[in-house]
């Protein structure tokens, strides 16, 4: 629509400068954006001989893949891994069906109590108790170093829950109610009308809650202490920040693999699930912010 | 945003005609007993947690029957020498953000939306989203490795003939650490916002402004801007409301006893001697504390929105 309307007009002088100044400094944002992942890709890829005198910058050199087999062998990684698909699966079910369960009421006109429910909910988004109480209200629910202490605090993303209702609202009420005359009750109603007609809003919601699952290592930190249990994020903090290599295992076999291209594998190994996906799915999340956006 | 639904359904309701309502819902009341025990249990619960504060708490006794202390864990914290030190840092940390972070996002989406080819659009777009799919710990692992010693951006000092610096361990380079990477993270993701905002805006009003003479510069200050402004402002509450709590996993990862100076804030002192050192009643009036002050941000920001460009929240 734009772009017919510009080629229009002749572009004056100014005019194209103007686009030539912001066409380099957009150009210059994707390559900061990019260059850090490219980097640490590159680097994870070249022998270490090269990567201690500092000579990649923008192609690797003595490509290997040594590092990444020590990675692969590294049982904590594939412990953690297993475990990480294992919260993201379950939390992001137990967080869409949670999620349209309380959407729904709220999204009907009719609902009795509409309004102070959706007052005290959308209260939770500005007022919360903290870390602490929190943290002893898990402990008092016996559910500290099991996985529940990971999946049920975070079962209710209200922003999520307040744009899911938002999508909901906009389906026709005549729709629902014919489904009433017909005999159908609420639950039913959900199940077999209000979910098939939301399948984009669905999609979204399995995508943010999915990557926010596969990311999260905060909770798992407080509330988990047995190795066995922690997620893939957890894991990686030991290897990546902390300089844990204890599972690196005995690095003087193998002269093209040093901390850093062994750290920078672990880092691709963990973001690769997430760039496969990523162009794929990215208009489903460019598309569940402006539905969240619209209503502020 | 809305005030006009009340006036309509404000008639008095019998007992037996509230009953009617009430049964009609039943099925919804069934589907909201889940969500509701969650926001019992997990919002709620930590409320009444909060009353801890004013107590000394012991585990065995629980919540209720632990002593009363009254305001002794504030006085204890506001009288601390390190109090002003944890909220300058908290401040200052978030304002940095604020003042970079907030207008950054504006103009990438500005820029973006005055680049007509549009594949050049959609690479410069799904490159910058990028970040904000990478997880914290990922982020923080980049950074302490870029910024080594032998990392990234010493080898570039190093080239260019400069003295290499222990970025991580200097307390005055943390906030330019954080908000630098704060902006990174999150601009691209920021701007969709805006960029949905701009595709609203009325195309003849630029076309009027381009024929009165305006050029493409004038043309996005006096019409696109002020077009979007609405959507500047709620981002602004919503930002201003959160200015005591962004960002603490991030700090955790990143700071070490030789950047606390700067880098240690209200939450991050909260978790130290919160679960590490398990003094919880102390580390929950502090939480408290930020919580509390949080609201009256949001609350005055909202208010003064209200006033100035009749936008705001509710």
């Amino acid at each position: 629509m734009q772009k017919t309307k510009q080629s229009k007009v002749p572009q004056s002088l100014g005019s194209k400068i103007f686009s030539i100044v912001n066409y380099t400094i957009l150009a210059l944002v994707g390559f900061i954006m990019f260059y850090p992942m490219f980097y640490v890709f590159i680097v994870s890829i070249s022998s270490a001989q090269y990567i201690n005198q500092g000579m990649i910058s923008f192609l690797p050199k003595g490509i290997n893949f040594e590092a990444y087999e020590r990675v692969l062998q590294n049982k904590d990684i594939w412990v953690g891994y297993k475990n990480t698909i294992l919260y993201t699966v379950l939390g992001t079910l137990i967080n869409v069906v949670l999620t349209a369960m309380c959407a729904y009421p709220l999204s009907r006109k009719e609902f009795y109590g509409r309004g102070p429910f959706t007052v005290l909910i959308t209260l939770t988004m500005f007022i919360s108790g903290g870390m602490i109480p929190l943290y002893l209200v898990i402990n008092n629910l016996k559910i500290m170093n099991t996985m529940w202490a990971i999946l049920l605090p975070s079962a209710i993303s209200t922003y999520n829950m307040i744009v899911m209702r938002t999508s909901f609202s906009s389906i026709p009420d005549s729709l629902i109610e014919s489904a009433y005359l017909d005999g159908a009750n609420d639950i039913q109603i959900l199940a077999k009308i209000i979910m098939p007609l939301s399948k984009a809003i669905i999609a979204t919601m399995v995508l943010f809650y999915a990557v926010s699952h596969w990311n999260s290592y905060f909770p798992a930190m407080l509330y988990l202490n047995d190795k066995a249990k922690y997620p893939v994020q957890v894991i990686m903090r030991d290897i990546i920040i902390e300089s844990d290599m204890s599972q690196a295992g005995d690095m003087s076999g193998m002269a093209n693999v040093a901390a850093t291209n062994y750290k920078y594998a672990v880092i691709i190994i963990s973001i690769v699930p997430i760039l496969m996906v990523y162009p794929f799915i990215q208009k489903y999340f460019t598309k569940g912010v402006m539905v969240g956006a619209v209503k502020g | 945003m809305k005030k006009k639904e009340k006036a309509v359904t404000k008639y008095r309701l019998t007992g037996k005609q509230r009953w009617r309502l009430i049964k009609r819902c039943r099925y919804m009341y069934l589907l909201m007993l889940l969500p509701i025990l969650y926001y019992i249990i997990f919002c709620y619960g930590p409320m009444y947690g909060v009353l801890i504060a004013f107590k000394d708490y012991k585990i065995a006794k629980g919540v209720w029957a632990s002593p009363w202390v009254g305001f002794k864990w504030f006085e204890k914290f506001l009288t601390d020498a390190y109090f002003w030190k944890l909220v300058r840092n908290t401040l200052l940390l978030n304002i940095y953000g604020l003042l970079w972070g907030f207008p950054i996002p504006i103009i990438l989406a500005l820029m973006l939306n005055e680049v007509s080819n549009s594949k050049f659009k959609r690479v410069v777009q799904t490159v910058s989203y990028l970040p904000h799919f990478i997880s914290t710990v990922v982020i923080c692992g980049m950074l302490i490795n870029f910024l080594s010693l032998d990392g990234l951006i010493n080898q570039l000092l190093a080239a260019l003939g400069l003295q290499k610096i222990q970025f991580l361990m200097q307390p005055k380079w943390f906030r330019t650490i954080f908000t630098a990477s704060g902006i990174w993270q999150s601009c691209g993701w920021t701007s969709i916002i805006y960029l949905a905002a701009l595709t609203s805006v009325d195309q003849q009003l630029i076309e009027a402004a381009h024929i009165d003479g305006a050029n493409r510069f004038q043309r996005i200050l006096h019409v696109t801007i002020p077009a979007i402004t609405p959507t500047i402002s709620i981002m602004l509450i919503m930002q201003l409301g959160r200015l005591m709590t962004l960002g603490y996993e991030k700090i955790i990862l990143l700071y070490n006893g030789s950047t606390y100076e700067t880098a240690d804030t209200i939450a991050t002192y909260v978790y130290r001697r919160g679960i590490l050192n398990a003094d919880y009643s102390y580390s929950t009036a502090v939480g408290l504390f930020q919580t509390v002050v949080g609201v009256i941000l949001l609350v005055t920001a909202n208010k003064v929105s209200n006033k100035l460009s009749e936008t705001s929240l509710w």
